[in-house]
């Protein structure tokens, strides 16, 4: 069943456009990679999904419903949760209230701040402290739980290993796989390609904000990945 | 003895001025909207007031009763229909808004009531006053007025701090982007947050108009008081705000005591220092 489907979207920044005319489609249960070079159109894909970004409606559909033209808090409550890149985590906040500042739309689902802090035990350890005093990897995981608190259908993660060390990056992304053995939905956004095609099942290339090549991630060609990433 | 009396009564006098502020203050730190009519507002409760002791009997404490759920009313619109369509266009816009809102609120004001001055009698209570030893004597008003002050502070601590309302304030006030990616509806919000500052807002003009006289055009020397005990204060810290009124009441008291013209120049006098010395005040938060 496809879960997420654009068609044809085009996306601006004022009078700047990011995005030309992408199909992309998310089947329910899948995990799908982004990927290509700086400026290519990742984040920009990811925004207009979440809503952060306006675009025409029927440009996007979740669920068949065209929510191109929905502010982001309403998509959220339809069931898409996005860990935005640099995770965001609420200054001002603690870790747990921020936790719980992820459950704000009310969606039912299996998530809860127990099951968050079964996921990522340090958490539970370090819920009363201010979220800025968290090391790089302990910010991603709070970014990841805030997002799961909304108990989405569709993950969208934004650079999850931005900044991070190696041996972080891989716990992660351990996590990642038990979040998808949830049923949940992952569409990963990352500069990293072998992690991003290690964690999924099919991935899609951008380049210059057209869609330059999509494919399984197991036995693809590699030299037609180099040419689509970097358009030679 | 007379010096103790002094820093008694200014800090009393604070107490009016934190009211003043803690409009402004709310509504700077969750949206980071200047409210160049806030003065207008307080002015404009006075005469909601007014309006209401003179239509029902009721007195003016009682007309709170109606002043204040008007005014959040006014809020919430004002910020739901108007001022949210200013704030994606950066510091500009909503001073703008705002200081057209204090023009039309004057002129409104006085098309309505005239330029006269008006008070709200409270009876009583206005003059009544506890003697303590060493010859100083309190007001009850000014009194009430501070605990109102404190009272007011402790309960939107609360409300900030230990509920799901002010844990999204919080939230939307450090990154509106991404609160609205966590599902929350900032413009609602918005809404809400003017709401509740004309709350107090409402409650600091029905106090101030029955401790002292009012006018159409009263309001701008009240926004000049809420602005100088906000940022003593530190922008965003409520508590911040209360010390702030504080610190600008024992000037004036002080002021006034060496020569009763010096009062006000006291208070700014005071203000301008502390803004050398902590140009951020003395209790800073909000980051920008």
């Amino acid at each position: 069943m496809t879960l997420l489907r654009t068609q044809n979207l085009s996306a601006f920044y004022g009078d700047f456009q990011a995005l030309f005319g992408i199909d992309v489609t998310v089947e329910q249960g899948e995990t799908v990679a982004i990927i290509g070079a700086n400026g290519a159109g990742k984040t920009t894909l990811l925004r207009s999904i979440a809503g952060a970004l306006t675009t025409a409606p029927q440009s996007v559909l979740f669920d068949d419903a065209p929510i191109g033209d929905k502010t982001p808090h309403d998509i959220v409550r339809l069931g898409i949760a996005m860990v935005p890149e640099g995770r965001r985590l609420f200054q001002s906040l603690s870790v747990e209230e921020n936790l719980m500042l992820g459950a704000h739309s009310g969606r039912a689902g299996p998530w809860s701040l127990k099951r968050v802090y079964e996921l990522f035990p340090r958490l539970h350890e370090l819920r009363h402290l201010p979220s800025t005093s968290l090391s790089g990897g302990q910010q991603q995981m709070a970014a990841v739980g805030r997002a799961l608190m909304s108990n989405p259908r569709l993950l969208l993660c934004d650079e999850l290993s931005l900044g991070l060390a190696p041996v972080i990056i891989r716990d992660i992304y351990q996590c990642l796989g038990a979040i998808i053995g949830e049923g949940t939905t992952v569409v990963l956004v990352e500069q990293d390609i072998n992690r991003a095609l290690d964690a999924s099942t099919r991935f899609y290339c951008l380049q210059e904000g057209r869609l330059a090549l999509t494919a399984p991630t197991k036995n693809f060609d590699r030299a037609a990945l180099t040419a689509a990433y970097f358009g030679m | 003895m007379q010096w103790l009396n002094i820093l008694i009564q200014g800090s009393l006098l604070g107490g009016i001025y934190a009211l003043f502020a803690i409009g402004l203050s709310l509504s700077f730190g969750i949206m980071r909207l200047v409210n160049i009519a806030h003065g207008d507002f307080i002015v404009l409760s006075g005469y909601v007031a007014l309006v209401v002791v003179q239509g029902t009997g009721l007195d003016p404490f009682s007309s709170l009763l109606i002043v204040v759920p008007v005014m959040f009313i006014v809020g919430y619109v004002l910020q739901r229909g108007l001022l949210n369509q200013t704030l994606s266009g950066g510091l500009l816009p909503p001073l703008l808004v705002t200081f057209g809102i204090s023009i039309i609120i004057q002129n409104g004001l006085l098309q309505g009531f005239g330029a006269y001055d008006h008070r709200l009698q409270e009876g009583p209570i206005e003059t009544a006053s506890l003697h303590l030893p060493g010859s100083i004597d309190i007001g009850v008003f000014p009194l009430l007025v501070f605990a109102v002050a404190i009272l007011s502070i402790a309960s939107l601590q609360f409300l900030f701090y230990r509920t799901g309302l002010g844990r999204a304030f919080r939230a939307v006030s450090d990154d509106a982007y991404t609160a609205e990616l966590m599902g929350i509806d900032n413009r609602k919000l918005y809404a809400l947050a003017l709401g509740i500052a004309m709350v107090f807002t409402a409650i600091a003009g029905v106090l101030f108009g029955i401790r002292t006289i009012f006018d159409p055009a009263a309001g701008p020397i009240r926004l000049i008081l809420a602005f100088e005990a906000v940022i003593i204060g530190g922008l965003g810290s409520l508590w911040g705000t209360l010390v702030g009124g504080i610190v600008l009441g024992i000037a004036q008291s002080v002021g006034a005591a060496l020569d009763p013209t010096w009062q006000i120049l006291a208070g700014h006098l005071a203000f301008l220092a502390i803004l050398i010395v902590r140009p951020n005040g003395l209790f800073p938060r909000t980051r920008d």
